[in-house]
């Protein structure tokens, strides 16, 4: 299956303007970062800075709200990546291995959430947490954001419970042990890089999670990381573009390692799905 | 790929052995699985089922965010305004605008750059690593680095066309250029993930068949048009509408870069919704957009859905 030069050529001019398209604006907000505030208030489409500054990221770090706002994404997406995993796995489980007409429903439930608007959701949510007294706590941002990312995550990883093989379970069973035993000592260790992947899509989910958040928390010491990040934003003219570039890189990183680590499985899963649904 | 595998590998054997013994022991299993259940049951009704029923049935009120106010119910009050809201039914032509473009011109492009990257070209891993940057980005980072360059006073698109003498263009500001600019920023965002499931869907037809067609004497077109696109042509359908639905729902993104703005040229019905529930403090009235939305995805993908069976039908 040989091309001619021609169409060779013509392949790698395509691929450069896709490269150039979905590449460029990274590259810019990586140089904005290095970029002194004179020069990003004035019109240039240079990538590389006239003068290096190093002092954006420093100064994004000082920004005390950024600090706790990072924090506070931590906290969030930490929680709901255990909560959220300890909540699955034996659902998953279910949904895998004790068929019927409870995997129709699961699944029916899980495509479903992907076509209600989340909009429709919220307003409810809202008032359901405020009659808790749980609006505008970590807490209830949790809670939220563990139940709004299982409709993936059961499907990530009941997908994963259905690789091991049964018959590995039946023989543990037939040597007598119960199915916790069966579970704890057969089915866990083989669902680690499951559970991993689920566990890091989770992560990332709850750490890039901007509308929810946006509508269920009003104090500022509480805002996560794109809520704060937003927040720079709307101040007119007080926007200082270094810092704030550099702060949005910062948080771009964790989603970026995880990612890398991920994208074969998402892809997978995602396309399994797809292809089902 | 470990997942694709194993969501295929679903019916075992055990299944129908348990489906056959009827008792005591189904009974067990029965209790087994509700046990199971459980723990993600609990909040997936408190905070997705109940709540989702709330949603659909305060349209029928005049619920608003204060605390004390009493909620009556009005019937079909709100869709009967509803259905004479101007602004509405336009953030509802500007939401089908943007979902449609977003999704068929991110669907488009993604098979082109797919393609490029099933051939032998250099550069796997530098396109590997571009390709996966937009996708992991967090939205409102997505929302910030277009906003600093479409930026009329210092963006690099504007520095780009004093090049050629033209501009400067307040690209998110301008009523003509703002909804295309922000479906620029969608497609840019879906293009990834996109391509990355076209070319796991590409790299999934056998070889046999192209090397079949190109014995045959098929060029490098004809065999992407009689064995490429046929062969992932329902994984292109499947992305491309879940791809609409997304978009059509999607919050994010718009909002970091215009709030619906300027003059409204931007507002999709999710941003509309949010800003008659949370800044009007119209309750009962959005969640009765909500209802109208819901009506309106399931309509389009129930068309989505019947002409599907029909094309299977005459494809057999």
């Amino acid at each position: 299956m040989n091309s001619s030069p021609l169409v060779r050529a013509v392949q790698y001019v395509l691929l450069g303007v896709f490269l150039l398209f979905l590449g460029f604006p990274v590259l810019w907000i990586l140089s904005a970062s290095f970029k002194s505030s004179a020069e990003l208030n004035s019109l240039s489409a240079n990538l590389i800075p006239q003068e290096w500054v190093f002092t954006n990221f420093s100064e994004a770090m000082e920004r005390q709200n950024l600090l706790v706002s990072a924090g506070n994404s931590l906290l969030v997406a930490v929680c709901t990546m255990v909560i959220g995993v300890v909540l699955t796995l034996p659902m998953a489980y279910a949904l895998a291995r004790l068929r019927g007409k409870l995997r129709a429903a699961g699944t029916v439930w899980i495509l479903a959430t992907q076509v209600f608007p989340q909009i429709l959701i919220i307003i409810p949510l809202f008032l359901v947490l405020r009659t808790l007294v749980l609006n505008d706590t970590l807490f209830g941002l949790i809670l939220v954001y563990v139940t709004f990312t299982l409709p993936f995550t059961l499907w990530m990883m009941q997908g994963y419970v259905a690789a091991i093989p049964r018959e590995l379970e039946d023989a543990g069973a037939m040597d007598g042990a119960g199915r916790f035993r069966v579970l704890v000592h057969i089915v866990f260790p083989l669902l680690r890089p499951g559970l991993m992947a689920t566990a890091m899509f989770t992560f990332v989910s709850a750490w890039n999670e901007f509308f929810l958040a946006l509508v269920l928390l009003q104090s500022p010491e509480l805002f996560t990381l794109p809520i704060t990040l937003r927040s720079f934003l709307g101040a007119e003219g007080q926007t200082q573009l270094g810092p704030l570039a550099a702060g949005a890189l910062l948080a771009t990183i964790p989603s970026v390692i995880v990612f890398s680590f991920l994208q074969k499985k998402l892809t997978g899963g995602m396309l399994a799905g797809a292809v089902k649904g | 790929m470990t997942a694709t595998a194993t969501t295929h590998a679903a019916p075992s054997p055990a299944a129908g052995r348990n489906g056959k013994t009827r008792g005591p022991r189904q009974r067990a299993e029965r209790r087994e699985a509700i046990a199971l259940v459980i723990p993600a049951l609990l909040p997936i009704i408190v905070f997705s089922v109940i709540p989702l029923l709330a949603g659909v049935m305060l349209g029928f009120t005049d619920a608003t965010l204060a605390r004390n106010a009493d909620i009556n119910f009005v019937g079909v009050d709100n869709f009967v305004e509803l259905a004479g809201d101007a602004r509405f039914w336009s953030s509802f032509g500007i939401g089908m605008v943007w979902a449609t473009s977003v999704a068929v011109l991110t669907g488009a492009f993604a098979l082109g750059l797919a393609s490029l990257l099933n051939s032998r070209l250099r550069f796997k891993s530098l396109t590997r690593i571009i390709v996966l940057i937009p996708w992991a980005m967090p939205p409102v980072v997505t929302g910030i680095l277009w906003r600093m360059i479409y930026d009329v006073n210092s963006g690099p698109l504007n520095a780009a066309l004093g090049w050629f003498g033209l501009g400067p263009i307040n690209f998110l500001g301008d009523f003509s250029t703002a909804l295309p600019a922000v479906i620029v920023v969608g497609i840019w965002s879906g293009l990834p993930q996109t391509t990355v499931l076209l070319l796991a869907g590409m790299q999934s037809i056998p070889a046999e068949l192209h090397e079949a067609a190109a014995m045959d004497g098929a060029n490098g077109f004809r065999r992407f048009w009689h064995v490429t696109l046929p062969g992932l042509r329902s994984v292109l359908i499947a992305i491309t509408s879940i791809d609409f639905i997304w978009n059509f729902n999607d919050f994010g993104i718009i909002y970091v870069l215009t709030e619906g703005g300027p003059g409204g040229r931007t507002m999709t019905p999710p941003l509309f919704t949010y800003l008659e529930a949370f800044r009007n403090r119209e309750i009962g009235y959005a969640s009765a957009m909500g209802d109208v939305l819901v009506i309106a995805v399931l309509l389009i993908l129930s068309i989505y859905i019947v002409a599907q069976f029909r094309q299977q039908k005459v494809g057999r």
